[in-house]
């Protein structure tokens, strides 16, 4: 499904501030695979992303997804298969627009000069009756009105209005309050199991990561440094995982977050 | 009586044949967040351009070839913007420059160009309305030109292109998830609001019989004042009534500017007038967001301790 082949990335070439996040990484996921990322600060979670989805371009190596080499084509081009949220829930919307042209333009249906149907607005007015979160009567409010919570579940809807191949959760619900939090990442397992998707979650949450998915990977300095999946999985708890870490990584896990949480 | 019915209707003429570039404005400015600095020199340049072709025996295909250069200042802009690198502010400026050769080598060299004894759209429609309504040629004109133009940007600004050129301004990185690449909707933005300027051009140097060099200047700056205008009169509302508004504020522009010459102002004041506006529109919600730390400074340096102690003993 997804194939990630000997990837480099280094910044800063021929500064002083010279600093390589991967040195030839490599990893697949499965189709289907729903897999949760942790790791360190700066162990290079969120650059795995911008190379998948395509915001940086690695020096080295292969991005492949289902078999099919899109390590050069631009991040728009890759947005029709690659669906992703961000820690921050203002990113994934525009606040200007109401919430019905924001889907409009996430839904993408129709050529470029054709305007929201009858037929569209009934269709996310559905969509968003699942949210249970009101929206649905708020459809030409615009989308700046809306609360953390709210927008972030509309963004999640947005990415997969039309289920890409593959779905991107960069600690979407860390800007959020627990009790919202808990209700973004429901609709959120709801949404990747409905549709089947491929999904990669990047989390603080050592809890979510276990109880979420089917796999998860810890990550440091650039490196897989723990894989799991299968019952091994299903056996671990949160101190395990602090273990694996100090045991592969050689230290203790210093992500601020994720010692308060 | 006459008199002020004479200054109303100019007003209105002015007001609504600036209020195209207003509406081009609207679009960079508001909507995609993009501040033309080429306007002036585009809107030279639909005049110049339509001049020619009006001057050549072509009075309907001046408006056309004024928008199409419109069009083509648009995107060099963009393009310099988008694919080269340049601030968008540096691009704007640079074309404006550019413009001004340009504009000058169109006019074959001259700087001015007479449209006297040239059939213009307006000339055609002076004949149409014959001898009692001829008077309002530029108004029935320019009222029309507003009306399409105004129709136009209402009706595409909701097309799946339009919503995309509004969310670029807003969050491009939005539209870059909805798999649209924002250098396109950027590119096409400013190709459709050069156009408007352009027209704004053609048909403000028509109207005039004749152009010069120096018709634009400044010209940005006026047309930002009245969109800031524009935007305090209507604060909510649709696009529609918003793109209405804007065309108010340049009319309202147009009004208090001919009140305060017959109030004996230079006519040399505009451009300055025009800039306090636009100061005064951007940086008030600014100065009143800053006002509460600013009184807090106040309080808490020597001067106001001494101040409020004074205060003090004095209720006492």
């Amino acid at each position: 499904m997804l194939d990630l082949k000997n990837i480099s990335k280094t910044f800063g070439k021929g500064t002083v501030n010279v600093h390589q996040v991967f040195g030839g990484l490599s990893l697949h996921i499965e189709k289907g695979d729903f897999v949760s990322i942790i790791g360190a600060n700066g162990a290079g979670k969120s650059t795995l992303f911008n190379v998948i989805a395509g915001s940086i371009i690695p020096d080295e190596g292969l991005v492949e997804l289902d078999g099919d080499d899109i390590t050069m084509l631009p991040e728009h081009v890759r947005a029709k298969t690659i669906g992703r949220l961000f820690q921050d829930p203002m990113r994934g919307s525009a606040p200007g627009l109401s919430i019905e042209e924001n889907l409009a333009l996430a839904a993408g249906r129709g050529g470029w000069f054709s305007h929201i149907t009858r037929a569209d607005r009934k269709a996310f007015r559905d969509r968003l009756a699942m949210l249970d979160m009101g929206l649905e009567d708020r459809m030409n409010q615009p989308v700046g009105l809306l609360s953390g919570g709210q927008r972030q579940a509309l963004t999640l809807m947005m990415a997969t209005f039309n289920p890409p191949k593959l779905l991107l959760l960069d600690e979407h619900t860390a800007a959020l309050d627990p009790a919202t939090a808990d209700k973004v990442m429901a609709i959120t397992d709801k949404t990747v199991k409905e549709n089947g998707l491929t999904c990669l979650m990047i989390t603080h949450n050592m809890t979510t990561a276990l109880e979420f998915g089917n796999r998860t990977l810890m990550m440091d300095r650039g490196r897989i440094i723990f894989d799991t999946c299968g019952e091994e999985r299903s056996k671990l708890t949160v101190p395990d995982l602090l273990d694996k870490f100090r045991e592969n990584a050689g230290k203790n896990l210093d992500n601020d977050r994720m010692l308060l949480s | 009586m006459s008199a002020i019915l004479e200054m109303l209707q100019t007003a209105a003429e002015m007001g609504l044949i600036e209020g195209l570039t207003v509406l081009a404005l609207f679009l960079s400015y508001s909507m995609l967040g993009v501040c033309d600095l080429s306007t002036d020199g585009c809107f030279t340049l639909g005049a110049v351009v339509g001049a020619v072709v009006a001057l050549a025996g072509h009075p309907w295909l001046s408006i056309l070839a004024a928008m199409l250069a419109g069009i083509s200042s648009g995107f060099v802009t963009a393009f310099l913007q988008t694919r080269m690198g340049i601030n968008s502010l540096l691009a704007g400026i640079i074309v404006n420059t550019a413009l001004y050769s340009v504009n000058i080598a169109i006019l074959g060299g001259s700087s001015l160009i007479n449209l006297n004894k040239a059939d213009t759209v307006f000339s055609f429609f002076r004949s149409v309305l014959g001898e009692n309504g001829k008077s309002y040629a530029v108004l029935l004109v320019a009222l029309i030109a507003v009306a399409l133009a105004t129709a136009f940007l209402v009706l595409f600004l909701k097309t799946r292109l339009g919503l995309a050129v509004r969310a670029t301004g807003n969050n491009a990185d939005m539209v870059k998830s909805s798999s649209i690449n924002p250098i396109f909707t950027t590119t096409v933005g400013l190709c459709v609001s050069n156009a408007f300027t352009a027209l704004s051009g053609c048909l403000l140097a028509q109207s005039q019989k004749g152009a010069n060099i120096n018709i634009g200047s400044g010209l940005v700056t006026v047309a930002l004042a009245s969109l800031l205008i524009g935007g305090t009169f209507i604060r909510r509302g649709g696009l529609l009534v918003k793109a209405l508004g804007v065309v108010l504020g340049s009319i309202i522009f147009r009004l208090v500017y001919s009140l305060a010459l017959s109030l004996d102002m230079p006519a040399y004041m505009l451009k300055a007038v025009s800039s306090i506006i636009v100061i005064l529109a951007i940086s008030l919600p600014y100065l009143k967001e800053k006002f509460p730390e600013f009184r807090r400074k106040i309080e808490h340096s020597p001067l106001g301790k001494k101040l409020k102690h004074k205060g003090d003993t004095n209720d006492a």
